[in-house]
């Protein structure tokens, strides 16, 4: 294990990271922050609880998936785009780094960013809208597993793409859609059929469900449903890219 | 002689069904200083990149000290430094952060002092804090040099060092390869000034389409293939030359007051003497001669058009 290698790879994205710390962890929890306002306060008083839960406490799990979501596939995918790009993707392609330790750089520092920021905007929200935790380690796990897988696939998406617009084009088209869809500002319960069946098609639910269960014991779906989900992405991602290492595609010429 | 590198039938096809390499074989000998010559296009790049890691190859095998470069990558990687012909670096990183970074990268512990002396010794220590954005393009090539050599490799292969570099960087340059070499490194270059190659390499490759046309040593390629002028200048002009002298095909220049008798320096045997000899029986009397010598780069433009003609 070239553990130097890993290390390097980890802080070099770390350090990229606080070079544009106004980007990467400022401008995500203010514009969470901004939800908290708007729905947390100005509007969550007008409105009823869900599941016992008041609304400004009950969307923070959401939001607080929606940034680690967006920021771990944008975060990741530039990490390992950028080098491409550039030209600079040489001297990792020349070292003796596995492919492992490749992933293990990058995505590790990836998802150690998510993280941070996922408990920064929970610090945050607490400032505007009372809530409390009642599985605090669920809610951690939730929070790592989910940085991580999508760390994960945003590497594998900085890998396809070839030109910026790809690589926010599934951010943007794909994963923004699901999660609002996907039960951030609601109960999939409140839905009509057939919405409330199609929605359990939506992979964000789960990911959202779990979470908030973590957080209020209340969730959409069955607690170890969810678990089972985020497991599946995780390993999915993992696969995909284990093939990508394998066949060198779109990484060595 | 031990070969430290090793290429056995190496091809590589693009994805676009371009053939950039054929058949490629070539040994490179530890602690040599190699020179890959040859025009825009021939594939040297190409050739590095597949010993580096950085494409794979279509067929054939390398081996670096001995190990396969596919299937025993970190081994045969661990000991090799790349400085590429593009400059592509990181804009906003420091030249010590990059350095050491490339360090990292290479699995080697942390050491601060020697890469304190390879940036004094490429004339960064002053600019060590400066972001990469901020140096000249002859600075950034030499960042180049230091991340490559800040894992203390043993082979160093150098992708047309000197391009956009000033003349007194290149003698800089040229001064830090040879020490390289002396600390037993083994250097491969590619370059298009001819100079370079005669200047440092102790054997030369030209490539060209994909193919090595030849590999020889340096001192052996130059007496081979160099063919020699004899320039004499007259005492008084010719009209014509006599055809005495026809054998030899001189050329004359200024109005026939100037001779130039050119001979392969490989079959010269007497005709220089015979030359003098027939030359003192017209009766033409010679002022001052000199000889001069074809260079590698003649020798080369004549050996890649030879092969173009084929
Ligand atoms: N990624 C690629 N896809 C397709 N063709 C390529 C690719 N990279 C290089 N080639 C082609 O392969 C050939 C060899 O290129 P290479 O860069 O190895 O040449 P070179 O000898 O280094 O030339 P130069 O002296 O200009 O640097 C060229 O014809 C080039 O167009
Ligand atoms: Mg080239």
């Amino acid at each position: 294990m070239n553990i130097y290698g890993i290390r390097a790879i980890y802080y070099f994205e770390m350090a990229r990271t606080m070079r544009t710390l106004m980007q990467s962890i400022v401008s995500p929890v203010l514009s969470t922050s901004l939800y908290f306002i708007v729905f947390g306060t100005a509007i969550g008083s007008r409105m009823g609880t869900i599941d016992g839960v008041g609304y400004g406490a009950f969307i923070i799990p959401g939001l607080v998936m929606l940034a680690l979501l967006s920021q771990s596939i944008s975060n990741a995918s530039f990490g390992i785009f950028f080098p491409k790009f550039s030209g600079t993707i040489y001297e990792v392609l020349s070292a003796p780094v596995s492919p492992l330790e490749i992933v293990l750089g990058y995505v590790g520092a990836a998802a150690t960013k998510s993280v941070v920021l996922g408990i920064l905007i929970l610090i945050t929200a607490r400032v505007f809208v009372d809530y409390s935790i009642e599985h605090p380690v669920w809610m951690m796990a939730f929070l790592i597993l989910t940085s991580i897988t999508f760390s994960l696939f945003g590497f594998i998406i900085g890998i396809w793409a070839d030109d910026f617009q790809k690589l926010q084009v599934i951010p943007l088209m794909v994963i923004t859609p699901l999660t609002f869809l996907g039960g951030a500002f609601y109960s999939i319960s409140m839905l009509p059929e057939p919405w409330q069946t199609l929605t359990l098609f939506n992979p964000v639910v789960y990911l959202i469900s779990g979470f908030r269960w973590a957080f209020y014991g209340v969730a959409d779906v069955n607690i170890a449903v969810s678990l089972g989900m985020t497991m599946v992405f995780l390993l999915t991602c993992m696969a995909a890219i284990w093939w990508i290492f394998r066949t060198g595609y779109r990484i060595r010429t | 002689m031990s070969h430290i590198i090793k290429v056995s039938g190496l091809g590589k096809t693009y994805k676009s069904g371009f053939t950039a390499l054929r058949d490629v074989n070539l040994d490179i000998q530890k602690g040599e200083i190699f020179a890959l010559l040859g025009p825009n296009g021939a594939g040297k790049t190409t050739l590095i990149s597949i010993i580096c890691g950085i494409s794979s190859p279509t067929s054939g095998q390398v081996t670096a000290h001995g190990f396969d470069i596919v299937k025993d990558y970190r081994l045969a990687r661990s000991k090799i430094g790349l400085v590429p012909q593009e400059l592509s670096t990181d804009a906003f990183e420091s030249v010590w952060a990059t350095v050491n970074f490339s360090r990292g990268l290479f699995g080697k512990a942390p050491n601060p002092e020697y890469i304190e002396q390879l940036l004094r010794q490429l004339s960064l220590w002053d600019k060590k804090n400066a972001q990469m954005r901020e140096l000249s393009g002859g600075m950034k090539r030499r960042v180049m040099i230091a991340k490559a050599l800040s894992h203390e490799p043993e082979i160093l292969f150098l992708d047309e060092p000197t391009a956009g570099v000033d003349v007194e960087l290149r003698r800089d340059m040229w001064e830090m390869v040879r020490g390289l070499r002396e600390h037993g490194v083994t250097i491969i270059l590619t370059t298009h000034y001819i100079e370079e190659a005669e200047e440092m390499a102790d054997r030369i490759g030209v490539i060209r389409q994909g193919e090595i046309l030849l590999v020889e040593e340096k001192q052996a390629l130059m007496d081979k293939l160099g063919s020699k002028q004899l320039n004499l200048h007259l005492t008084s002009p010719l009209t014509e030359i006599p055809a005495a002298l026809a054998e030899f095909n001189l050329q004359s220049e200024l109005e026939g007051s100037f001779l130039r008798y050119s001979y392969d320096s490989r079959q010269n045997g007497d005709s220089v003497a015979r030359l003098f000899r027939i030359l003192s029986e017209q009766g033409i009397g010679i002022r001052d001669l000199n000889s001069s010598e074809s260079s590698l780069e003649e020798i080369f433009v004549s050996l890649v058009h030879e092969e173009t003609a084929k």
